[in-house]
């Protein structure tokens, strides 16, 4: 599918150099197009989109509390169907507010089938505050509030959402903006509540070169410690390049040794990163295969 | 059309009879009536809209924000633990000039756990925005309902409309009611700001000092537009529908020496405790507040002032006694009583003003 010239995200934003989330941001509302409404809660993307009275996005974006984005979605959803309009929904919010703070109102809008698009863009952390530990930080990673390395996993929030069952399910990168970009087209094809998980390598987070965004969203595919799928109507299909990564991958040393925050983690951390990704490849291959 | 009722009940008829189109809305005692009724009119279809049975208050409210800002209809309902849990969503409400409108069963905060009745909910609420109403009947709990709509979608307004009726006390108690066609005593709802595709916009956004402000000044603004509207709103409803409503209620305040305020069901008390008071041979009068945002200062000159607060600001005192202080220089006798359901009869009434001291604080049924 053709990604439009058309930009929704205007050039020269408040953005960190090389940001994700920016990018994902730009690829996302091109597929949506027009006549769609951002719901943002507290997150990056509240710097990004510019100080009032001005605005960087070309449609419209309305802030909202922390807690609150998937509920507010869901209101403002009923209200555009009660009126008639099919104008896209989508909550576009960070990991802070999506598997800590805001996880109640998504699982209480995916419950109810609220007919929006939720995506999550994953920087693992709270980076918007300057790096704080979330629920979505790995074990190992240094954060301001982890100083000497996170020593628990990752929330599997995938495996929550799917728990709910959501007309449509994915994962993206923001180093593959084609297969980002095809995958929003989809969503919002489908009525219904649909998800999304895009993993935002994130330069002054992650502590690693501003122009290296796109080949850490690479490393994190390749190693297979982010796997790019859609799951439609509960059928589960691995995309992209992540189809190669399911038959070999690079270690997860050559990902996590290219990052200042990993600089603390053990080997015996890193060990247990490698059994996590065999374990979820295992996994997901065994629902691909309908062994599940 | 006459019909039979409870509190509850009388503001979900009211709810239907302005036609909101969207409603979100989580149960909680002694509120749940009210959204029950509603589900129940959405299913047999006497009202047509979107009824979002929802996880929180939290996500009630933010519910009715996400639909409030494409310019349509909005209601939801709660009470005490619901109405702080949604405490953040109150302030983004009002401060996005959302027009929602919402029924608060006014009830006591935990611990210990209590469902009776008590105004700290809402008067906790105060600082938000939202504009609050204390009703006494069923049937004012019907009208200021339709009414709240008018007014809080008033263009000059803007501003978030809390419709306070006592849990159990107002709420469980049936009482004989009338129902209206609002028909065009309620416009269609015109929200300036509504989301247009068209005229793409950042809403809430990040804004500076140097901005910032001027949005709260614009809240104060629509708070100060709002009382020529109440009372504009209340004038033609009267006419309209034949029932009167006004700021505050008075009653044999003319030629008395004393006036004893107070708001919700209590002010119904007072009424028939001033008859007392008269039969005594003391010229009590009775002041029932309805507004408590906009605060609406009755005229006390030269009387002695008996106010009883269902609430109370810890380390302060009484709150409506302390605003009425500060507001207009009278130093009333702060009686705080009735909380959490507490009894408080009319004769108690009496007696407060009986044992009257200007200046001091008495807390109802505690004796050191």
């Amino acid at each position: 599918m053709a990604i439009p010239d058309e930009e929704f995200l205007l050039k020269t934003t408040s953005a960190c150099a090389g940001c994700p989330s920016s990018l994902i941001l730009r690829y996302v509302t091109k597929a949506a197009g027009a006549d769609t409404v951002l719901v943002i809660p507290a997150c990056c993307t509240s710097v990004i989109q510019g100080v009032y009275p001005t605005t960087a996005m070309n449609i419209p974006v309305y802030n909202v509390a922390f807690a609150s984005a998937a509920a507010v979605a869901s209101g403002m959803s009923e209200a555009f169907r009660a009126e008639g309009r099919k104008t896209n929904v989508i909550c576009y919010a960070g990991d802070g507010g999506t598997i800590d703070i805001g996880i109640q109102a998504l699982s209480g809008a995916l419950e109810r089938g609220t007919d929006f698009l939720y995506i999550c863009y994953d920087n693992e952390a709270y980076s918007n505050t300057g790096m704080q530990r979330s629920g979505a930080t790995p074990l190992g990673a240094m954060t301001t509030t982890t100083p000497g390395g996170k020593k628990d996993q990752k929330k599997d929030l995938d495996a929550i959402v799917a728990a709910h069952n959501p007309v449509y399910q994915a994962t993206a990168c923001a180093a593959y903006p084609q297969d980002l970009y095809n995958k929003v087209e989809k969503a919002l094809s489908i009525p219904g509540p649909k998800f999304m998980h895009v993993l935002a390598p994130c330069p002054p987070g992650w502590r690693f070169p501003s122009e290296k965004t796109i080949e850490m969203g690479k490393l994190a595919v390749k190693s297979g410690l982010w796997v790019l799928y859609e799951r439609e109507n509960g059928k589960l299909s691995i995309t992209g390049a992540s189809k190669a990564a399911m038959k070999k991958r690079i270690p997860v040393e050559d990902y996590l040794s290219v990052q200042g925050r990993f600089r603390k983690i053990t080997a015996a951390e890193t060990a247990e990163v490698q059994k996590t990704v065999e374990d979820t490849i295992a996994r997901l291959q065994r629902e691909v295969d309908g062994i599940c | 059309m006459l019909t039979f009722g409870t509190g509850n009940k009388a503001v979900a008829m009211a709810v239907r009879d302005a036609k909101p189109v969207v409603v979100a809305a989580y149960p909680i005692t002694p509120q749940t009536e009210i959204v029950e009724e509603i589900a129940n009119f959405v299913t047999d279809g006497s009202l047509d809209a979107r009824y979002i049975p929802v996880e929180s208050e939290h996500s009630s409210m933010a519910a009715c924000i996400g639909a409030a800002a494409t310019g349509v209809r909005t209601f939801t309902a709660t009470s005490s633990h619901g109405l702080v849990y949604m405490c953040e969503m109150l302030h983004m409400s009002a401060g996005a000039r959302l027009p929602i409108v919402m029924a608060n069963a006014n009830r006591a905060l935990g611990p210990g756990w209590n469902i009776g009745a008590e105004h700290s909910d809402s008067i906790s609420m105060r600082d938000t925005g939202w504009l609050q109403v204390y009703v006494s009947t069923v049937q004012e709990a019907y009208d200021a309902t339709v009414m709240a709509f008018r007014i809080a979608e008033h263009t000059d307004v803007l501003l978030p409309v809390m419709i306070n009726l006592d849990g159990f006390l107002l709420t469980h108690i049936t009482q004989t009611f009338e129902t209206v066609e609002p028909g065009d005593f309620i416009p269609p709802t015109a929200t300036p700001h509504a989301i247009d595709i068209n005229n793409p916009g950042g809403y809430g956004t990040l804004t500076p000092g140097n901005t910032h402000f001027k949005f709260r000044h614009d809240i104060e603004r629509g708070m100060q537009a709002s009382v020529p509207v109440i009372v504009e709103t209340e004038a033609d409803f009267a006419r309209r529908f034949g029932r009167e409503y006004h700021l505050y209620e008075e009653y044999r305040c003319e030629d008395a020496d004393v006036v004893i305020i107070a708001m919700g069901t209590l002010g119904k008390e007072m009424e028939v405790a001033v008859d007392i008071l008269r039969d005594e041979g003391v010229a009590a009068g009775a002041i029932r507040m309805r507004w408590f945002r906009p605060f609406i200062v009755p005229d006390l000159d030269g009387k002695e002032v008996v106010v009883i607060d269902r609430d109370y600001s810890f380390g302060f005192g009484g709150v409506v006694a302390n605003e009425l202080q500060a507001k207009c220089g009278c130093k009333p006798f702060s009686v705080i009583a009735g909380l959490g359901g507490q009894e408080v009869t009319y004769d108690d009434i009496a007696e407060f003003v009986r044992i009257r001291c200007p200046g001091k604080e008495h807390w109802f049924g505690v004796d050191d």
